[in-house]
């Protein structure tokens, strides 16, 4: 028998209890007063739960229908060492988006409400049942993982036996969520600064997600590769980073083709703070890590590989609160900035997150070869 | 044909009495928010305002006037068409209601309504959304609204959408000087509104959102057209996918197999 250890306190490990207790605080204050500990208002109805929360969690979280749909549809099947990471990603990222809603809608326990009350024509009603089809898919393409853990086969047998129209049903589900997000902000053309109002939104809403969704790949690797001290697949990875970009580029490229068609040029040229940021995004969320990655010397190196994909990474949610934020706050003129209590929710999010990761890979055969911790 | 029932606002007419306002708020009942009723803004207990503009008129002189501010129960309402769960209704005779015992609170109705209409009840553990409903049970009941049945300068008319509509245009046509020659609600804004307006001056100088003709609900049906078609189209193209690749993997085995 293992003896029980208490967990060694170290610098995260204090920093991460901090937050989740802070993050717990705040959602008994928001639980029991109302959204009123938010800085929301009547003007500014959507803030960082929706922008960050919802928006960029679903997005960091595509690389599960990505490399799904390269490893099992595509049948490249060299990359499947790094199928099973980002389906537990994924799904993870899921349940969190979720959380994260639960605490944004005003009345949570009315969840449920979208399963029998249907409205076709809204995109909200949409979302909402493609996320909740997309999660059960991905738990039913991550359990195998959990079943060879208990050793039970016949089952695992089962659902490998339906597993392709699971893959196929994620893809299509994921392809209409993903952008149905983008299609949210359809609605709101005259709240919105023309930079990123577009009738395109939900097309830039996709590709962005399926570079992400692979940059997020190369993201995690290199994270458990520091954290589990196990081998880095650096051939896969570099051949996933430029997927990412080349995607990346034509997302960059139809959203230039549509600024000159829609004469909106102009606006960048203001120089005010909607077009700065959106400056900032297109440099640092695409041209630079575009002609980074596009380059095979530098996306065969460990460290700017890493650099490069985090810079898609922040690019990705920059500009989905720009899209959510900026824009809308540019569009109607009302100034909002988060309050404590979201910013610390969120952050809470993000610690369970990764620490839920942790503790599966931990105790489930999530890496090809065993964690040496 | 049950006719379409509406309320036409003209500014020309109003002198800033607050009737509207103070009926609105005894019929509702909703306490006080302001000690000033012209100070006033759209609240979860303030369906109606009064607002008080500062304008120059057509030969350039300066004119006081004032307008009300409520929802404008659109023809083709984005809250209905935006909501999830479906909590709105544009009802059959005009006013836009709302059922707080459907709604999940995701705001996507704030958010979208292009007049900046809905208001929450931020700080409430249970909190609904609240807005004008355009006396839905007094006109249900065949009565006008309470603002209107209040107004006692004939400011806001409380009548059928299609009379309403001659009355506004009558009025134009006999005093083309005094009005801006429009009908704010008619169907250039999102396709209209059941609220109408008539203005000495442009209506964005009233505060009044300018807005494109179509009504907004079009440009989400249109992305939501496509989703059969992405359904359809993804499932043969992934099948397809599927079958080719694992077709092409067996053949390079078999091929391996055989120079081996």
């Amino acid at each position: 028998m293992k003896a029980f250890n208490l967990p060694k306190i170290t610098f995260w490990r204090a920093v991460a209890v901090i937050i989740v207790m802070t993050g717990l605080y705040s959602t008994f204050l928001r639980f029991s007063t109302g959204l009123q500990q938010t800085a929301l208002k009547d003007s500014f109805p959507w803030g960082l739960w929706i922008g960050f929360d919802v928006l960029c969690g679903v997005g960091l979280a595509a690389g599960g229908f990505t490399i799904c749909a390269v490893t099992h549809i595509f049948n490249i099947k060299q990359f499947k060492p790094l199928t099973k990471p980002a389906i537990l990603t994924a799904f993870l990222g899921y349940v969190l988006v979720v959380v994260g809603l639960l605490m944004d809608l005003g009345k949570p326990w009315n969840i449920w409400h979208a399963i029998i009350m249907w409205n076709f024509n809204s995109v909200m009603f949409e979302v909402a049942w493609c996320v909740m089809l997309y999660t059960t898919v991905l738990f039913l393409e991550f359990v195998p993982v959990v079943l060879e853990r208990f050793k039970l086969y016949t089952l695992q047998n089962i659902l490998k036996k339906v597993s392709v129209p699971i893959y196929i049903l994620g893809i299509i589900l994921s392809t209409l969520h993903q952008s149905s997000l983008g299609s949210l902000f359809l609605i709101i053309p005259t709240k919105m600064s023309p930079l990123w109002y577009s009738s395109l939104l939900p097309v830039y809403f996709y590709l962005s997600a399926i570079s992400v969704g692979f940059a997020m790949i190369i993201f995690e690797a290199f994270l458990s590769a520091r954290a589990f001290d196990k081998e880095l697949e650096l051939n896969l990875l570099s051949k996933i980073g430029f997927i990412s970009v080349i995607v990346l580029g034509i997302n960059f490229a139809l959203k230039m083709i549509d600024l000159t068609f829609s004469n909106k040029w102009g606006y960048l040229a203001q120089l005010d703070q909607a077009s700065l940021l959106y400056i900032l995004e297109a440099l640092v969320g695409v041209i630079i890590p575009f002609f980074m990655l596009t380059s095979k010397k530098v996306r065969e190196n460990k460290k700017w590989l890493y650099i490069a994909s985090c810079m898609i990474v922040g690019g990705f949610i920059f500009n989905r609160l720009n899209v959510s934020i900026t824009a809308v706050s540019n569009g109607t003129g009302i100034f909002y900035f988060p309050s404590f209590n979201e910013i610390s929710i969120t952050l809470m999010l993000v610690v369970l997150g990764m620490w839920a990761f942790r503790l599966i890979v931990k105790n489930f055969p999530v890496f090809n070869e065993p964690v040496r911790s | 044909m049950i006719k379409q029932k509406a309320l036409l606002f003209d500014a020309t007419q109003c002198v800033g009495c607050g009737e509207c306002y103070s009926a609105c708020k005894e019929k509702n009942h909703n306490p006080e928010t302001s000690s000033d009723y012209l100070k006033d803004h759209l609240s979860a207990n303030t369906f109606t305002v009064l607002e008080e503009y500062k304008v120059k008129d057509k030969s350039n002189n300066e004119l006081d006037v004032f307008t009300r501010k409520m929802c404008m129960h659109c023809q083709e309402p984005t809250c209905v068409s935006v909501c999830p769960v479906g909590a709105f209704t544009k009802t059959e005779f005009g006013p836009v209601i709302y059922d707080g015992d459907k709604c999940l609170g995701c705001r996507y109705c704030m958010q979208a309504c292009p007049h900046k209409v809905p208001r929450y009840q931020w700080n409430k553990t249970n909190p609904v959304v609240r807005k004008c409903t355009m006396c839905y049970d007094r006109v249900s009941k065949g009565l006008p609204t309470a603002c209107s049945e209040a107004c006692a300068t004939g400011a806001t008319l409380f009548g059928d959408r299609d009379e309403l509509i001659i009355e506004a245009k009558k009025r134009i046509s006999e005093n083309p000087d005094t009005y801006y020659p429009e009908v704010y609600g008619l169907e250039d804004e999102a396709g209209g509104t059941n609220v109408l307006v008539l203005s000495p001056v442009p209506f964005d100088q009233l505060g009044f959102s300018q807005l494109p003709k179509q009504p907004l609900p079009t440009l989400t049906k249109q992305a939501m057209d496509k989703i059969p078609g992405v359904v359809g189209v993804g499932g043969v193209l992934l099948t397809g996918m599927y079958w080719l690749t694992k077709r092409k993997n067996q053949i390079a085995k078999e091929e391996n197999k055989k120079n081996n």
